[in-house]
């Protein structure tokens, strides 16, 4: 549908333009297994695996590594059942009222992180509560609980409500009815939205700068190692962590696609009884 | 809310409702409220706070403008580094846009479709991985001894190494850690359009240029808006991109505010200087929702 001419240089334009995207991630992987003392890749001192040791010997790395861990998990148990508590409610208001709300939910979504940092810092300093991990995992909730509440709301779009008066009408309890039928359908957005805030929360920076207090999460410990102490350990530990990515990514999206088409699969199903039923009813009639 | 009770009972619709409080209160109303409140403070020692001579001042707001010097033209530091700040953020946007349109046309529109989803794998693993890891990369390449100097010198275009770290680096730098953010997006946004409209306006007699402008850019436009949003905010935030690829003389506004905060402890100018960055970016988003008529909802997708 196009000249020849232009789709040649549409693929080269394409071509640079994947070089551009994964040759910086490249260097950094093989400045990795240089000898130089400043992470490089030319001149090539000599290929070695020794900062991997250093990296494993680094004790500010293990504890920077466990804060980080401890303020994920934290965070998912803080804004998961939030998210999902928040997505239901702004899935049964009216109209008026529920634009509104959404629009105050989505806002931390919006709103740069450092400010999300900074008015978490100042509320809770005047309350007597100092910067520390517990801030962190607070700031970062707070726009974490916005992902997780636009999965599950997405989740709840495409529940039918009919299964959960069935429930009722048949003398289930609200508490029954809402851990028999509304949780399992919401478990795959639930557990994709742990996921996700887990991540968010491993990578956040901008947030955690301000809340921190004197505590130091991995994105800290990799910042303030590129400005003071630079070594090729700091290169080690990114090609673990995009390796670590690469495999938490790759798993998410199988997951995702498996729920997808077991999706797929029901639907087909229901409309493979709803047509039967239908030609029992016209034979019966 | 009735119905919410009647659909949940009293007891779920209770907990829903004060989960949800607890966020939107706690997390979110409360602390913007506060530190508004704290920007209208002076800067007092401890025993001060609640004296005589605590009361609202705009004393924070104002000391960006302090030292402005018309004749001469000449201007403050915070003002200069917020200017710059604006200005490096939208040329930011821009740049992804160009970058970004071309590959998200080719993946939605040209590609065939096993290549298509093989494309967009490739783009979604860096946007995986870390913005911190991201610019350290490139602070590996732009490095005085690295290999973008190593092999400019070598091929001849440069007779001895160039010092990038500073705003060049940070352009650079911002554009490869937020591109992706404008991809996404764009390449959504022009996924929908319906082919036949490409082909009717070519079998019209419309050139390429004339297809881009009238069907394809104003069918992607909330894409555009939102691709424009997220890079503007992220790059007008980012704190860890100028502090790493930055030199002195391109220091962004965060880090302005960073140093208020923890270098000079003066956190009611910091404060304030934090609400200045908010406003700047709540006015760019309100503006391109209002160029591009574009909503919340297109937004939070």
């Amino acid at each position: 549908m196009q000249s020849r001419g232009s789709i040649l240089v549409m693929r080269l334009y394409l071509a640079l333009f994947f070089t551009y995207l994964f040759v910086p991630l490249l260097i950094m992987a093989l400045a990795t297994f240089n000898s130089s003392k400043f992470p490089t890749v030319t001149p090539w001192l000599g290929t070695t695996t020794k900062w991997f040791d250093a990296l494993f010997a680094d004790t500010q790395m293990w504890s920077a590594l466990k804060n980080s861990v401890i303020t994920g998990l934290a965070v998912i148990a803080l804004s998961v059942p939030i998210g999902v508590a928040a997505a239901i409610l702004l899935n049964g208001l009216q109209a008026r009222a529920r634009s509104f709300l959404y629009a105050v939910m989505v806002s931390p979504l919006l709103t740069p992180g450092v400010i999300i940092g900074i008015s978490t810092l100042i509320f809770w300093e005047r309350l007597g509560v100092k910067g520390g991990l517990h801030l962190a995992v607070l700031g970062q909730s707070s726009f974490i609980i916005a992902y997780i509440m636009l999965m599950v709301l997405a989740r709840l779009q495409r529940f039918d409500i009919s299964l959960e008066e069935a429930a009722l009408d048949l003398g289930a309890s609200h508490m029954q009815a809402f851990r028999r039928i509304l949780l399992p359908h919401l478990w795959p957005a639930i557990f994709s939205g742990a996921v996700l805030a887990f991540f968010q929360s491993f990578e956040n920076y901008n947030t955690t700068l301000f809340t921190r207090g004197t505590d130091t999460t991995l994105t800290i410990y990799i910042a303030s190692r590129v400005r003071t102490g630079l070594t090729p350990s700091v290169n080690a530990l990114g090609l673990i962590l995009i390796g670590i990515t690469l495999a938490g990514a790759v798993v998410y999206e199988l997951l995702r696609r498996r729920e997808a088409l077991r999706e797929a699969e029901a639907r087909r199903r229901a409309a493979g009884a709803a047509g039967a039923l239908r030609r029992l009813a016209f034979e019966a009639g | 809310m009735a119905a919410l009770t009647k659909r949940y009972g009293f007891a779920i619709t209770s907990l829903l409702v004060a989960l949800t409080a607890f966020w939107l209160l706690v997390l979110v109303v409360l602390p913007y409220f506060f530190m508004a409140e704290y920007s209208f403070h002076p800067n007092l020692p401890v025993p001060e706070i609640g004296g005589p001579k605590d009361h609202y001042t705009l004393v924070n707001y104002l000391s960006i403008f302090e030292g402005t010097d018309l004749a001469n033209f000449e201007f403050p530091d915070d003002m200069r580094v917020f200017w710059r700040t604006i200005w490096s953020s939208a040329l930011i946007t821009v740049l992804c846009l160009a970058v970004c349109y071309p590959v998200a046309f080719y993946v939605a529109k040209i590609a065939k479709p096993q290549n298509a989803a093989f494309m967009l794998l490739l783009l979604i693993i860096p946007f995986w991985i870390n913005e911190i890891l991201r610019t350290f990369a490139w602070y590996i390449i732009l490095a005085l001894g690295g290999p973008l100097n190593t092999c400019l010198v070598w091929i001849g275009l440069l007779e001895k190494p160039v010092r990038y770290y500073g705003l060049g680096g940070v352009l650079l730098g911002m554009t490869y850690a937020f591109l992706l953010f404008m991809m996404f997006p764009l390449y959504n946004a022009i996924e929908t359009l319906d082919r036949n409209q490409i082909e009717a306006a070519r079998d019209l007699g419309a050139g390429p240029l004339r297809i881009h402008a009238r069907i394809v850019i104003p069918h992607a436009k909330p894409g555009i808006a939102v691709g424009c949003i997220m890079v503007f905010v992220l790059a007008a935030s980012s704190y860890i991109v100028p502090n790493v690829l930055g030199a002195p003389g391109s220091q962004f506004f965060t880090e302005t505010i960073y140093q208020w905060f923890f270098e000079a402890q003066n956190w009611p100018r910091g404060a304030a200087y934090a609400f200045l960055l908010l406003g700047m970016c709540i006015v760019f988003i309100l503006g391109m929702m209002r160029v591009f008529k574009v909503g919340l909802t297109d937004i939070a997708k």
